[in-house]
């Protein structure tokens, strides 16, 4: 065999070798995750609380606007004719869907976000602590193999758990979408989660040094991360208060929920929601800017893991005291 | 030669707790010694031939875990060199990795919500195994294993020798050359025991080119599976050769045991003239004191005879044995493994 066919063997076989790997460590998460129907009660319908809190709160101010609105006064001034009623009226309306669909569309994300700080940022560190860790770094498969087959596995399992809480948030709430580009969305949404989940990757490894620590950041990062990136509201709207405002809206577009949940609330509400005034960017930009953030982490993650693979073999880290 | 496995001066240090601790506070006035490094290895030479079943004995924190897992490219030397299957571990980790496995006791590995099937199933993808052949091995193995019954039962609900013998499957899944087992029968009742050394010893004698490198606390399960045993104590390999060379080089000496009631002082026995070593252990059911002895000649046992009877102490039996694995561990690393 010529050195070239040998090494399109080798190639051949890392390849196949890394696809096994990333299938055999999504395995649990596909099917072992789904295996107990409890998490249909758990995962998919107790979040619908934490939404019908924020829904509740948009309802009741909806229909003051709108008894506002019934009342004769459009705005701060009173109406000046019904055509102007109706047309304030109809706003309303559609201004309370939207808020609706945003929270819902927001709680739905919620899942994405707690599973790649819980299931993938701690994850190694868990896996630390079971045993786990050392036999997959024994493994001969590419580390990234591993954070792959952990991401992918997650994304299965929340999609499903996410899908759940969507469709019981239109039937409860009953919201309603407008999707007048579904490949676009499907193309945000793709790459939201793979930016989303290269992040964590990328923290999965930053973990595995800070040990323990790992269960305060994750808790740290819970409810700022909610309310910078706006998972309850278009985050848009944090450009619109002065001084910390706009601050705390860039600081959230660093985590990719923030920029994908705006780009598909544009891509589900129309653009012309909410006048048009609470999105950051287009959502063709924000799509080219998940791109780049998608890429930045999953090269940070690749290189992170291996830096730290090798500090935690001079340290001896991989494997916990007892083991 | 081939050797499957080769030690040159290896040694590992752990830095402490100190170290870290220093890096957050200088003035650190603690002088505890648990903050000192600690020298798991120390300038370590070993050479396992390949096919060969290596054992490795010692007591806890000899060391034998810090060689397993430099040897499994977990850990990195801090100085000297380890070779597995002529690859430096430090430099060539991958077809290293291709070639071994590791199976430890105790370990509980995997997740509970898949049943055990699915579990050695996951851990043979990271090798590369195709699904089919891993399927039909796992089938193989659980049948070899007694585990068959068990297939289907997710891990969480396994007993701990039940989940040992998954482990023991999880290490030959992937048909390694070279198997790191480290202390595998920990735990296990009798029969669990028996059934993996008798699968090891039949693996690496029944297959060429296979080769295993077994740590355990168990002198017997040394002596009976082992084709050449080396003893570590604090880091350091003190022999290393066949369970019955290592017996003769103590056949010159004597061994004597003795059940004797329960002592109170037992420090003295080491400063007669003429006892080598002796360990002790207590059997609290039937309040007596189990007494081994090695000594350099018979001499010294009417003195130690006194000093039990000094005691008030009666003596239930005295015996005059041939040196067993356990005698030579006595009588070299100075007291007994349990």
């Amino acid at each position: 065999m010529t050195h070239a066919a040998t090494r399109r063997t080798e190639l051949r076989y890392r390849i196949g070798l890394n696809l096994r790997a990333v299938v055999g460590r999504a395995y649990p998460r596909v099917i072992g995750a789904n295996r107990e129907p409890s998490w249909i009660f758990f995962e998919a319908l107790l979040p619908l609380l934490g939404i019908a809190a924020y829904v509740f709160i948009y309802k009741a101010f909806g229909e003051a606007a709108i008894a506002a609105i019934s009342g004769g006064q459009c705005g701060r001034n009173p109406c000046s004719s019904p055509q102007e009623q109706a047309l304030y009226l109809q706003l309303a309306y559609q201004n309370t869907n939207a808020l609706i669909a945003s929270v819902v569309l927001g709680g739905t994300m919620v899942a994405f976000w707690l599973n790649v700080l819980w299931s993938m940022a701690s994850q190694l560190y868990w896996e630390k602590e079971i045993g786990n860790l050392q036999l997959y770094m024994m493994a001969p498969m590419n580390r990234m193999a591993l954070l792959g087959g952990m991401a992918v596995g997650g994304m299965f399992m929340t999609s499903v758990r996410a899908v759940a809480t969507l469709v019981a948030g239109v039937i409860v709430f009953g919201v309603v979408f407008q999707v007048a580009d579904p490949l676009m969305l499907l193309a945000v949404f793709f790459v939201t989660l793979t930016a989303l989940y290269g992040m964590g990757m990328m923290f999965a490894s930053l973990y595995l040094l800070w040990g323990r620590e790992a269960w305060h950041m994750s808790a740290l990062m819970e409810e700022p991360i909610f309310f910078a990136s706006g998972f309850y509201f278009p985050v848009g709207g944090l450009f619109r208060i002065p001084g910390w405002g706009p601050i705390v809206a860039v600081a959230g577009t660093v985590i990719p929920a923030g920029l994908g949940l705006d780009a598909m609330r544009q891509l589900t509400l129309g653009r012309t929601a909410f006048g048009g005034q609470l999105w950051i960017f287009s959502a063709e930009v924000e799509l080219i800017i998940l791109l780049i953030l998608a890429v930045v982490f999953l090269v940070l993650a690749r290189y992170a893991l291996a830096y730290l693979e090798m500090l935690a073999k001079r340290e001896g880290k991989l494997t916990s005291r007892h083991q | 030669m081939d050797y499957a496995v080769e030690t040159r001066e290896l040694t590992r240090v752990f830095a402490g707790k100190r170290k870290l601790l220093r890096r957050r506070k200088a003035s650190l006035e603690d002088e505890d010694e648990s903050l000192e490094p600690v020298t798991a290895l120390d300038r370590v030479n070993v050479s396992i031939r390949e096919g060969e079943l290596f054992g490795l004995l010692g007591p806890n924190g000899a060391g034998k875990t810090t060689l397993i897992k430099i040897l499994a490219t977990l850990l990195l030397p801090t100085s000297g060199q380890a070779f597995v299957a002529g690859h430096d571990v430090a430099k060539d980790v991958f077809p290293i990795r291709q070639r071994i496995n590791m199976v430890s006791g105790g370990e509980t590995s995997g997740y509970g919500l898949l049943t055990a099937r699915e579990n050695i199933w996951m851990f043979s993808q990271f090798y590369g195994v195709p699904s089919k052949v891993a399927k039909a091995r796992i089938d193989e193995l659980m049948h070899t294993f007694g585990l068959w019954d068990k297939r289907n039962t997710k891990v969480r609900m396994l007993s701990h020798g039940m989940r040992q013998k998954m482990n023991m499957i999880r290490g030959f899944v992937t048909d390694p050359d070279i198997l790191f087992l480290d202390e595998p029968t920990l735990g296990l009742d009798v029969n669990a025991a028996r059934v993996i050394r008798d699968y090891v010893m039949n693996w690496v004698r029944g297959r060429k080119g296979k080769t295993v490198l077994l740590t355990t606390h168990y002198m017997m399960e040394a002596d009976e599976m082992c084709d050449r045993i080396a003893i570590i104590d604090h880091g350091r390999i003190l022999a290393c050769d066949t369970p019955e060379t290592l017996k003769r080089m103590i056949r010159h000496e004597t061994t004597f045991r003795l059940e004797v009631d329960t002592l109170r002082e037992t420090s003295a026995f080491g400063s007669i003239q003429g006892v080598k070593n002796f360990s002790q252990k207590e059997d609290i059911a039937k309040n007596r004191t189990n007494l081994t002895f090695i000594l350099e000649d018979e001499t010294p046992v009417a003195e130690i005879l006194s000093k039990i009877t000094s005691q008030g102490a009666k003596v239930h039996s005295l015996q005059k044995s041939e040196p067993t694995l356990e005698d030579v561990f006595i009588s070299m690393v100075g007291r007994g493994l349990e």
